[in-house]
C-alpha cells in the first residue's frame, strides 16, 4: 500500500480522486492550499485508490496520510 | 444684470481650483491613474496602492491644501503617523502577529540566506552614492532591495523624507512584481540539477522555542543595533502575542483590525507626499532603476550564498531558497516554490523558503538600523 502524505501543513483545497478510482503516477490527486497558494500533490505510483482520508476544507499537518493507493 | 452674473461666475471660477491646475498636477493624476490601474485591474498590492493612489490625487488638487503644514488633513495623518514614526512600527506589530518563525527555527542555517540577500542593499547604496545621491538618500534607495515596504518607509521618513513617496511606490511596485523579476535571475544562476535538490526534512520545533525566540531575538538584535529598536520591538511583541497562545484577542486585533486601520493611514499619507515638485524629477527615474537593480542583486546574492554554503555542507540546500532571502513575504517564497516545481513538480519548497524569507525581514530591519546608526 502506498501512502500519499502531506509535504507541508495546509488546507485541503480539492480532492480529485475517490475510492476505487484508477490513478496514474503523476496524476494530481489532491490539491492543498498553503499560504494562499495551490500545491498539487501527485500520486506516487499508479494503482487503485483504496482510501481517501481527507475531504475538502480539512486542515492537515505535515506528514499526515491523505490517500492510500494499492499499486499495481 | 447679465454682465454682473457672468462676472460673479467668472470670479467663482477664478477662485476655484480649475484656474490653478498646472501641467504637473495633470501628470500626477496620470501617475495616480496608473497606480489605480495596477491595483484594481492587475491586482498589484491593492491594499496599499489603492489608498496611495487616492492620496496622490487629492494631494495634487490646487487650493485644497490637504498637505498644508499645520493645517491640512492629510498633512496631519502624515505628520503624526509617519514623521512621528508611529505607523511603521504598528504595521510591524501586525506583521509580527502574522509571522511564524517555525520554518526558520527548524533550519536555523537558512538565516544566512536572509542575510545574504541584504548584499544587494549595500551594493545599491554604494552605487547610488557614486551616482551623486547623498549618503542618507543612497541608504534609502538601497533599502528598496530588501523589498520591505514599512522598513523602507520608516528609513525614508528618518533619512530622506523628500524621497518618501518615490521609494515607497518603488518598493511596493517591485514587491508586486517579484513573480516577474526574480525567476529569470533564479534560472540564470542555477542548474537544472540544483533546482531539483530536495531539502532534508525540517526538525520539529517545540512550542516553547517559539515563545522564547521573540523575547531573546528582540533582546539580542536591539542590544546589537539599538537603532532597530522601534520596528524590532513591535515586530517581536506581535510575535510573542501569537506564540504565547494566551492573548488570542490581542493577536487577532494585531493581525486584522489594527493592521487594516494603520494600512489605510499609511497608504494615504505616503500617496499624499507625492507631488509634482518632488516626484517629477529625473532623479525619481534613477530611484526606480536603482531600486530594481537592488532587487536583482539581492536575489542573486541570496542564491550565491546558498551555493557557497553547499560547498561547505553535506546536506545540500536548494539554491533557489536564496532568492527568498529578500523579505517580500510570502511572495518570494511562493516564487521559489513555483520555480522549483517547474524542475521537479514533486519538490515542495514553499515551507523551506519561508525560513530565509522571514530571515530576510529581520535582515532588512537590521540593515535599516545600520544605516540609521551610521548615517542618520
Amino acid at each position: 500500500m502506498i501512502e500519499l502524505r502531506a509535504p507541508m501543513a495546509g488546507n485541503v483545497w480539492k480532492v480529485q480522486c475517490g475510492p476505487g478510482d484508477r490513478v496514474a503516477e503523476s496524476d494530481a490527486i489532491v490539491i492543498l492550499e498553503v499560504m494562499k497558494m495551490e500545491a498539487e500533490l501527485f500520486a506516487s505510483a499508479s494503482g487503485v485508490v483504496k482510501e481517501v482520508r481527507v475531504k475538502e476544507g480539512d486542515a492537515v499537518e505535515e506528514d499526515d496520510v491523505l490517500v492510500l493507493i494499492e499499486p499495481e | 444684470m447679465t454682465r454682473e452674473v457672468l462676472e460673479s461666475v467668472g470670479g467663482l471660477l477664478a477662485r476655484s481650483g480649475f484656474a490653478h491646475v498646472t501641467w504637473g498636477h495633470g501628470v500626477m493624476w496620470l501617475v495616480a491613474a496608473g497606480l489605480l490601474y495596477l491595483a484594481i485591474v492587475r491586482k498589484f498590492e491593492p491594499l496599499l496602492l489603492v489608498p496611495i493612489a487616492f492620496g496622490v490625487v487629492v494631494a495634487n488638487l490646487p487650493l485644497a491644501g490637504l498637505m498644508e503644514p499645520g493645517a491640512g488633513l492629510l498633512w496631519r495623518f502624515y505628520h503624526y503617523g509617519i514623521q512621528w514614526e508611529v505607523i511603521p512600527p504598528l504595521i510591524f506589530l501586525g506583521l509580527g502577529a502574522l509571522t511564524d518563525f517555525g520554518p526558520l527555527l527548524g533550519q536555523p542555517r537558512l538565516i544566512f540566506l536572509g542575510a545574504g540577500a541584504q548584499v544587494g542593499v549595500y551594493i545599491t547604496f554604494f552605487g547610488a552614492y557614486l551616482m551623486g545621491f547623498d549618503l542618507p538618500e543612497a541608504g534609502t534607495i538601497g533599502i528598496i532591495g530588501g523589498a520591505d515596504g514599512p522598513t523602507t518607509i520608516y528609513l525614508a521618513s528618518r533619512m530622506a523624507p523628500h524621497m518618501l513617496g518615490t521609494v515607497a511606490v518603488a518598493a511596493y511596485s517591485y514587491m508586486a512584481m517579484v513573480p516577474l523579476i526574480q525567476p529569470p535571475v533564479m534560472r540564470l544562476l542555477t542548474t537544472d540539477a540544483e533546482r531539483r535538490i530536495r531539502m532534508k526534512r525540517t526538525r520539529k520545533v517545540h512550542p516553547a522555542e517559539k515563545v522564547v525566540f521573540p523575547v531573546l531575538g528582540c533582546l539580542v538584535v536591539i542590544l546589537l543595533i539599538p537603532a532597530s529598536a522601534p520596528l524590532m520591538a513591535m515586530f517581536m511583541l506581535g510575535n510573542l502575542f501569537r506564540e504565547s497562545r494566551v492573548v488570542e484577542r490581542l493577536t487577532n486585533t494585531c493581525q486584522n483590525e489594527l493592521l487594516n486601520v494603520v494600512t489605510i493611514f499609511l497608504g494615504i499619507s505616503v500617496g499624499a507626499t507625492m507631488n509634482a515638485e518632488t516626484f517629477l524629477q529625473p532623479r525619481a527615474i534613477f530611484v526606480f532603476l536603482l531600486g530594481l537593480a537592488a532587487f536583482v542583486v539581492s536575489t542573486a546574492s541570496g542564491i550565491c550564498i546558498a551555493k557557497l554554503m553547499n560547498l561547505l555542507t553535506r546536506d545540500k540546500i536548494n539554491p533557489l531558497l536564496g532568492a527568498a532571502g529578500v523579505s517580500a513575504v510570502p511572495m518570494a517564497a511562493r516564487v521559489v516554490h513555483k520555480v522549483g516545481a517547474e524542475a521537479d513538480r514533486q519538490n515542495y519548497l514553499l515551507m523551506y523558503a519561508m525560513g530565509p524569507n522571514i530571515a530576510g525581514v529581520l535582515g532588512t530591519l537590521i540593515a535599516a538600523g545600520v544605516f540609521l546608526t551610521l548615517l542618520g
